[in-house]
């Protein structure tokens, strides 16, 4: 038995490690399907503290994985399909490892790419549509393509996307951006991309399994238009990775775990939530590691005060 | 050791191969291909006798992947009398996954 089990190893699940292996608390962490989580489907970190220069994200996280292994934390490849949190120890069923017992769980699985959910999206997942420029952009050299979205995510796959395509386009359903301003300025003074405001992707078409265009109606005239493209990138927000966990704790209708505000407690005395996975409004690498350091602090506390008899 | 396959030798190694053949499509700097090259690399080795698994590193045949609609990376496409039977991109990196991937 384990006294805690990390799931994730993004900045939450990696920052909970460093300081649990640290406290000799002999953390096991459970890797899932996306290791590193979604900074490793970036490029060059500005914003994370301690970096005056960028920071690429994928280095950034096997930094922080070889800070928690340095202490001893131990990590194996493994998605957890069930838990069982009715009673300690804690129960965790993990696909190729079996059953896992614990007396304590750190949930930052983080999230996942949200999908438009039209016709010709699923089927062209991996032909042309994309949710990682920095996996995908490479194969777009000297093409046309999209990208959905307005907030920081879609601005940076626009950017990095220039250094490939010969022409961007970024569609967006309301007429500004949410982007931060910085972000915005890079893009609008990029001249590789141009913008299609106020409109709602319809449908993503496609010829002999080849991507050709993706049709759009705008809101405001309800005027329907076709965009030949070679590839649509995806930067529309994310889905909470909590599938597992409905029936175990609480979660709230759009997915992410309830907390209690100013911890990271969910409503299971022992279970706690760090991350993207229960955070709904900043969603930072440094917001995760934050909520991650909490998460390890309130562990301690925890197995401190609830020992298992 | 799942070998590297080149362009030029799929009329040989692949089109004329009468074992089913998975070509896994994967570049350096591809963190998903990373997760998911032990796991092909270990599968590979169990069902050796039956099915030949050869890796294309896009950066070298950005061609050949693009003939073969690659646009997204890691993707498995399995060869059967040198015909595609299936493909998958992405896939969740498991054994049991590519096992059933590679030997449906």
């Amino acid at each position: 038995m384990y006294k805690t089990v990390i799931l994730g190893t993004g900045p939450a699940g990696l920052t909970s490690a460093i300081y649990l292996a640290r406290a000799n608390m002999e953390p096991l962490i459970l890797e899932g399907p996306e290791p590193g989580g979604q900074l490793t489907l970036t490029t060059a970190v500005e914003n994370y503290p301690g970096f005056s220069d960028p920071v690429m994200g994928p280095e950034l996280i096997d930094t922080m994985r070889a800070q928690a292994k340095r202490f001893g934390a131990q990590f194996k490849t493994a998605l957890v399909k069930e838990v069982d949190f009715s009673s300690r120890p804690f129960r965790l069923e993990a696909d190729g490892l079996g059953e896992i017992q614990a007396e304590s769980v750190i949930v930052s699985t983080g999230a996942r790419a949200k999908m438009l959910e039209i016709p010709g999206e699923a089927e062209n997942l991996g032909r042309g549509v994309s949710t990682c420029a920095t996996c995908d952009g490479f194969f777009f050299r000297d093409k046309k393509v999209v990208v959905v979205g307005g907030g920081d995510s879609a601005m940076e796959e626009a950017l990095f996307l220039t250094k490939f395509a010969k022409e961007v386009q970024v569609i967006h359903r309301r007429n500004e951006l949410r982007a931060s301003k910085i972000m915005q300025d890079r893009a609008m003074n990029n001249e590789k991309i141009s913008w299609i405001f106020n409109s709602i992707p319809m449908e993503i078409l496609s010829q002999n399994n080849q991507l050709t265009g993706i049709r759009v109606k705008n809101k405001e005239t309800q005027e329907e238009q076709l965009i030949e493209t070679d590839g649509v990138f995806l930067a529309i927000g994310h889905i909470p990775n909590t599938d597992f966990l409905k029936e175990a704790i609480n979660i709230y209708p759009n997915g992410y775990v309830k907390v209690e505000p100013g911890t990271t407690n969910t409503n299971i005395p022992g279970v706690f939530a760090a991350g993207d996975v229960q955070d709904q409004r900043y969603k930072q690498a440094v917001t995760a590691a934050g909520t991650g350091c909490m998460a390890a602090m309130d562990v301690e506390t925890f197995i401190e005060t609830n020992p298992l008899k | 050791m799942v070998k590297e396959l080149r362009a030029n030798e799929f009329d040989t190694l692949v089109k004329a191969e009468e074992k089913p053949v998975v070509l896994k499509f994967t570049a350096d700097w591809c963190p998903g291909c990373k997760q998911l090259a032990p796991i092909v690399e270990s599968v590979a080795e169990e069902l050796e006798e039956e099915i030949a698994f050869y890796h294309v590193d896009v950066d070298e045949e950005l061609e050949f992947a693009q003939q073969y609609q690659v646009m997204s990376i890691p993707t498995l496409i399995l060869f059967k009398n040198g015909e595609e039977a299936d493909r998958v991109t992405a896939p969740e990196a498991s054994e049991e996954v590519v096992r059933d991937f590679s030997s449906q």
